[in-house]
C-alpha cells in the first residue's frame, strides 16, 4: 500500500515538474529539471521492481542526456528566444494536445492491469524464463540472461543499430583532414 | 567551463570513479542490475564530462579519435564474432553452450559476459565519438 502511495506522489511530482518545464524560459533550468524528472521516473521503476529499466533511465535520462544538453547549452545560449503566438494558434495547439491526450487515455483502457498474472505478456514465455534461466545460463540476473542469451539475436541487432547510427553521425559531422585515415 | 577551479577539481576527482563504476556495472551485469549498455553510457558520460570541463584538446590527448573509432567497430565485431565462434565449435549462431564442452551452463555464462563486453565497447565508443565530432566542429570554427 505504501508503494502505491509513493508512486502516486512521485507521479504528481512528475506532472508538477513537466508544468514547470513548460513555463520556464531558462534552458539551463529546463535541462536540470528534465534530469530530475528522469531520476523520479527511475525511482518509480525501482518501486515497480524493474531495476534494470530504472538503471537505464537514470543513466541515459539523467546522465548522458544531461551531459549532452549541457554541452549544447554551453555552445549556444542559456535563454529561450522570446516568441509570441496568435490566439488562434494557441487554441489549435491546445485542441491538438487535448485530442492526443484523450486518444492515449482511451488506448490505455485496453491495456491489462499492472502486474496482472493473466495478461498475455505473462502467459507466453515469461514462465519458462523464470523457471529455467538461472539453471540453464548460470546468470542470476534474469534480465541479462534473457537479453544476452535467449534473445541474443535481438541484442545483436540493437548493437548494429547503435553502430550504424553512430557511424552515420560521424560520417556526416567529422571533418576529414588530408593524410588522416 | 575551464575557468571555474571548483568544477575543475571536482571533475578531476570524479572522472576516475565514474569510469571505474562503468567497469563495475559492466562486469557485474550478470549478478546485479545493469549490463553492457548501461556501462557503455556511464563510461562515455565520464569522458564527455571531462571534455566539457577541460576542452577537446586535452580530451583527445587522453582518448584519441582513432581509439574511439576502433571501439565503435571492435564491440560489434566481438559480438558477431562470438556467434561465428560458436558456429565453428559446432553449435548454432550465438548458442554459447558449446563454448565450454564440459559444462554448457558455464559456456552460457562465459558467452553472456563476452557479448555484454561487446555491447559496452560499442555503446561507449559511439556516444564518445558523436560528442567528440560535435565538439571538434565547434573548436575549429
Amino acid at each position: 500500500m505504501t508503494e502505491e502511495f509513493s508512486i502516486f506522489g512521485l507521479v504528481v511530482l512528475l506532472i508538477v515538474l513537466a508544468l514547470a518545464i513548460v513555463r520556464l524560459t531558462s534552458l539551463l533550468a529546463v535541462t536540470i529539471l528534465a534530469g530530475a524528472m528522469s531520476f523520479i521516473l527511475a525511482t518509480v521503476y525501482t518501486l515497480l521492481d524493474a531495476v534494470d529499466v530504472a538503471f537505464t533511465e537514470a543513466v541515459v535520462g539523467a546522465g548522458i542526456s544531461l551531459a549532452l544538453m549541457l554541452a549544447a547549452i554551453s555552445l549556444t545560449t542559456r535563454q529561450e528566444a522570446p516568441w509570441q503566438r496568435r490566439p488562434a494558434e494557441r487554441i489549435l495547439a491546445l485542441l491538438v494536445s487535448l485530442a492526443s491526450g484523450a486518444g492515449l487515455l482511451y488506448a490505455t483502457l485496453d491495456m491489462p492491469l499492472l502486474g496482472d498474472p493473466a495478461s498475455p505478456a505473462n502467459l507466453h514465455v515469461a514462465a519458462r524464463y523464470i523457471a529455467e534461466s538461472p539453471a540453464s545460463t548460470g546468470v542470476p540476473n534474469m534480465v541479462t540472461a534473457i537479453l544476452a542469451s535467449y534473445r541474443g539475436f535481438d541484442t545483436l541487432g540493437e548493437v548494429a543499430v547503435i553502430f550504424t547510427a553512430g557511424i552515420g553521425v560521424i560520417a556526416l559531422l567529422r571533418r576529414w583532414r588530408k593524410g588522416e585515415a | 567551463m575551464n575557468e571555474f577551479i571548483l568544477v575543475r577539481v571536482v571533475v578531476k576527482i570524479m572522472v576516475p570513479f565514474i569510469l571505474l563504476f562503468a567497469l563495475y556495472v559492466q562486469m557485474h551485469g550478470d549478478y546485479g542490475p545493469g549490463g553492457g549498455f548501461q556501462a557503455g553510457v556511464i563510461f562515455a558520460t565520464g569522458i564527455i564530462v571531462y571534455t566539457i570541463v577541460f576542452g577537446i584538446g586535452r580530451a583527445v590527448e587522453a582518448v584519441p579519435m582513432s581509439a574511439v573509432m576502433a571501439m565503435v567497430c571492435c564491440g560489434l565485431i566481438l559480438y558477431a564474432g562470438t556467434g561465428f565462434a560458436t558456429m565453428a565449435l559446432g553449435g548454432e549462431y550465438l548458442n554459447y553452450s558449446v563454448l565450454d564442452s564440459a559444462d554448457p551452463v558455464h559456456g552460457q555464462h562465459a558467452g553472456i559476459i563476452v557479448i555484454e563486453l561487446g555491447v559496452g565497447i560499442t555503446v561507449a565508443g559511439v556516444l564518445t565519438a558523436v560528442f567528440l565530432v560535435f565538439a571538434e566542429r565547434r573548436a575549429r570554427r
